[in-house]
C-alpha cells in the first residue's frame, strides 16, 4: 500500500498581482520503505513540495492521504500530532536550538511528545552511540563541526521512529566528504525501512536513489518509475 | 509536553539570553519594591501616629471651653456670645459620672522658674493627682500631687526629667524649694524623661496643683477636663453624660465641645490609611510598567527565536506547548523580578528602622500580597499576548526565517 498519495494538489502563492504556481495538479504515490530523490531547477517547487509532505503547509486544492489518512483536513493541533509520530525532518542549515546541547537538541521531539525523561536517556544514549556522537553528548551546536551538527540533525529526525524521514538539500552546506558520510547515514536508516524522500541539486547524489523525481515549474517533469 | 518540561524549556530559554532576562526582572523587582518600601513608609507613619495617640492616654474624653462646629440654634447662645468659663467644680462635678474612672482639670500657662540663680522658662500645668496616670507620666522620684481639695492648691510641684538636670545636676532636687514666677514651691516629684513624642514634652513641664496654677496666671477657667472611662465601650456614654451635665450647670448652654480620642484616632487612622493606600497606587504603575516591559521583552524573544518557534513545530510541538512555554517564560520573568523586588523592599524598610528607630517601617501584609500578585498577574497578563503569537506564527514562514 502507498504510504503517500498526493492527488490533484495545487499551492499557489500571490506576490502582488501574479500568482505563482509552486504545485500545480500534482499526483504522486510513494510506497512504504522508498528511496526518492527529488531533483530540479531552482524555484521549480521542491522545498513546497516537501514542506507539504511534512504537514507544515497545507495545499489550495487536492488530497493528500498519508498511511491512507486525508491528512489535509485534520486541525493544526492534529497535524502536530502525526507530525511528531510519523515524520522525520532534516534541513539543509541543521535547525539546531543553539542554548542546548547535542543531547537535549536530540531529546527534543520526545520532551515535546511528552515521553518521560529515563526513557528519553536511554533512546539519547543509544542514538549518540549509533550516530558516532557519544563523546559530544554535552556540545553545544557551535562547538560541533558541520557534519557533526547534521548528524545531531538525524539522530533527532528519527528518534521518534517515523516511517518518513524528509530531508531539504541535507549536504546543501557540506563539503563532499561530509556529505558522503551524511547520505550513506540516510541510505543505512532507509536500508532498515524508513521512507525516505530527499531533495537535492546534486546529480550524482540524485542518482543514488531508486527512484528520481525531477520537477519544473510546479509539475512533475520527470519519475523514474514511471519512464 | 510534561509540565517540568514545560518549565525546565522556559527557564533555559531565559537563562539564556542574560541580558534581556535581567533587565526585565529589574524592571519587575523595583516596581515591588517600591510597593513594599512605599507602603513600609505609609503604614509606618499610621502606626506612628497611632501609638502616638495612644500614649497620651487610654479611653479618653476631653472637654474643652467653647463651642465647635454646628449644634443647631439655641436662643440661649444668641444672647451670651462669650463663653463661659470651664470651672475648677465643673471638673469636680463630673466625677460622680457613672463610668468614670479618674478626672484631671488642666490650667496651663509659661512661666519662669528660679534655683540656685538660674533662670529659666518653663511651661506649668495646673492639675490634680489623677493626671499623672490618666496620661501615662511616669516618675522617676518623689511622689504624685496630694490628694487634696481642688480648690485649695499645697505649694508643690513635680518637674521635668529635662528641668532637674538643668537645674539641680547632681544635686537632690526632691524637698528643694524653687520659685516659679513670685510663688515659692517645693519640689516633690521628679518626671522620667518622655522622649518626643506628640502632644505635650514632659521634659520642660512642672505640673503645680489645679488651684496654684489658675491663681498664678489670674485666671479661672480651664484649658482642659480630662476623663478617663472604664472601658472602651463606655466612652460614648460618658461624652454623652459630661456634656448634659455641664449643660445643665451652665444653665442650659452648650458651651463646651467634648471630644473623644477614639474619634481623633479613626480620623488620623483613615486618612493614614488612605495615603498609603494612594502610595501603593502609585508605585502600583510602576508594576503595570514592568509589565509591559516584560510584554515587549517576550515579543522580542519571539522575533528572535522565530527560527526555534518554526523547529519546535516542525518537531511536532502543538499550538498549545508553545503558548504554554512561552507563557511560563514570562511568568518566570515576573516571578523572580516580584521575588527579588521582595527582598529588596524588605532590605530597605530594615535599613529606614535602623536608620529612625521610632518609625514602625513594616510593609503591611496586604500590601506585600497585591504587590507579589499585580507583578505576577501583569507578567502572565502581558505573557499572553506574545505567546499567542508565538503559537499563531506559520511553520513554513518561521523555519525560512534565520
Ligand atoms: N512563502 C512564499 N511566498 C511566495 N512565494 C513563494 C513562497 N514560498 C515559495 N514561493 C515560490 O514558490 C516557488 C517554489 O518555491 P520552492 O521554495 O518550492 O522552490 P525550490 O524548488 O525549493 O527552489 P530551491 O532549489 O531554490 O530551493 C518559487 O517560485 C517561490 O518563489
Ligand atoms: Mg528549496
Amino acid at each position: 500500500m502507498a504510504l503517500i498519495e498526493l492527488a490533484g494538489i495545487e499551492r499557489r502563492f500571490q506576490l502582488g498581482d501574479t500568482t505563482v504556481h509552486a504545485l500545480a495538479g500534482l499526483d504522486l504515490q510513494i510506497t512504504a520503505g522508498e528511496y526518492v530523490a527529488v531533483m530540479g531547477p531552482s524555484g521549480s517547487g521542491k522545498s513546497t513540495l516537501l514542506n507539504l509532505l511534512g504537514l507544515l503547509d497545507r495545499p489550495q486544492s487536492g488530497t493528500y492521504r498519508l498511511d491512507g489518512r486525508d491528512v489535509t483536513t485534520l486541525s493544526p493541533d492534529e497535524q502536530a500530532k502525526v507530525r511528531s509520530a510519523k515524520i522525520g525532518f532534516v534541513f539543509q542549515s541543521f535547525h539546531l536550538v543553539p542554548r542546548l546541547t547535542a543531547a537535549e537538541n536530540i531529546a527534543l521531539p520526545m520532551m515535546l511528545a511528552g515521553i518521560p525523561a529515563a526513557e528519553r536517556n536511554r533512546r539519547v544514549a543509544k542514538a549518540l552511540k549509533d550516530f558516532g556522537l557519544d563523546q559530544r553528548a554535552d556540545h553545544k551546536p557551535d562547538q560541533l563541526s558541520g557534519g557533526q551538527r547534521q548528524r545531531v540533525a538525524i539522530a533527532r529526525a528519527t528518534i521518534m521512529q517515523p516511517p518518513l524521514l524528509l530531508a531539504d538539500e541535507p549536504t546543501g552546506n557540506l563539503d563532499r566528504h561530509t556529505g558522503d558520510e551524511v547520505i550513506h547515514l540516510l541510505e543505512e536508516l532507509n536500508d532498515r525501512g524508513v521512507t525516505l524522500v530527499v531533495v537535492t541539486h546534486d546529480a550524482t547524489l540524485g542518482a543514488r536513489a531508486r527512484r528520481q523525481l525531477a520537477m519544473e515549474d510546479g509539475r512533475l517533469q520527470r519519475d523514474s518509475a514511471r519512464s | 509536553m510534561r509540565l517540568a518540561d514545560t518549565l525546565r524549556f522556559a527557564r533555559d530559554a531565559a537563562t539564556g539570553y542574560p541580558v534581556r532576562t535581567a533587565l526585565s526582572v529589574l524592571a519587575m523587582a523595583i516596581g515591588v519594591a517600591a510597593v513594599v518600601l512605599l507602603t513600609a513608609l505609609g503604614d509606618g507613619a499610621r502606626r506612628y501616629v497611632v501609638g502616638q495617640f495612644s500614649s497620651l492616654g487610654t479611653n479618653l474624653v476631653i472637654v474643652l471651653p467653647g463651642r465647635s462646629g454646628t449644634g443647631g440654634f439655641n436662643p440661649a447662645n444668641a444672647i451670651t456670645s462669650t463663653p463661659r468659663d470651664l470651672t475648677i467644680d465643673d471638673a469636680a462635678s463630673l466625677r460622680r459620672l457613672p463610668h468614670v474612672r479618674r478626672v484631671a482639670p488642666l490650667a496651663v500657662g509659661t512661666s519662669e522658674m528660679a534655683f540656685g540663680g538660674k533662670l529659666r522658662e518653663v511651661m506649668v500645668a495646673g492639675s490634680t493627682a489623677e493626671f499623672i496616670p490618666i496620661r501615662h507620666f511616669e516618675l522617676a522620684q518623689g511622689k504624685a500631687l496630694p490628694d487634696e481639695d481642688w480648690n485649695h492648691g499645697s505649694s508643690v510641684a513635680i518637674i521635668g526629667a529635662k528641668l532637674h538636670e538643668e537645674l539641680f545636676g547632681a544635686t537632690p532636687a526632691l524637698g528643694q524649694l524653687i520659685r516659679i514666677g513670685d510663688r515659692r514651691l517645693r519640689v516633690i516629684g521628679v518626671l522620667k524623661p518622655s522622649g518626643q513624642g506628640l502632644g505635650m514634652n514632659t521634659d520642660e513641664l512642672v505640673i503645680v496643683p489645679v488651684a496654684l496654677a489658675q491663681a498664678m496666671f489670674n485666671s479661672n477657667t480651664l484649658f482642659r477636663i480630662m476623663l478617663e472611662a472604664n472601658s472602651r465601650d463606655a466612652i460614648p456614654a460618658v461624652k454623652e453624660a459630661a456634656l448634659s451635665l455641664l449643660k445643665q450647670r451652665h444653665r442650659g448652654e452648650e458651651d463646651v465641645t467634648v471630644i473623644t480620642q477614639d474619634a481623633i484616632l479613626a480620623t488620623f487612622d483613615k486618612l493614614l490609611g488612605a495615603l498609603t493606600l494612594a502610595v501603593a497606587g502609585i508605585a502600583a504603575i510602576s508594576l503595570a510598567v514592568a509589565g509591559i516591559l516584560v510584554m515587549n521583552v517576550m515579543l522580542v524573544a519571539v522575533t528572535q527565536r522565530t527560527g526555534e518557534i518554526g523547529l519546535l513545530k516542525a518537531l511536532g510541538a502543538s499550538a498549545r506547548t508553545i503558548r504554554l512555554a512561552f507563557l511560563s517564560e514570562a511568568a518566570m520573568l515576573s516571578a523572580a523580578g516580584a521575588l527579588v523586588g521582595y527582598g529588596l523592599g524588605q532590605i530597605g524598610a530594615f535599613v529606614l528602622r535602623q536608620l529612625f528607630p521610632v518609625f514602625p517601617a513594616y510593609p503591611p501584609e496586604w500590601a506585600v500580597i497585591a504587590g507579589l500578585g499585580t507583578a505576577i498577574g501583569t507578567g502572565l497578563l502581558f505573557g499572553v499576548m506574545p505567546a499567542r503569537r508565538a503559537a499563531q506564527l506559520d511553520p513554513v514562514q518561521a523555519l525560512m526565517k534565520r
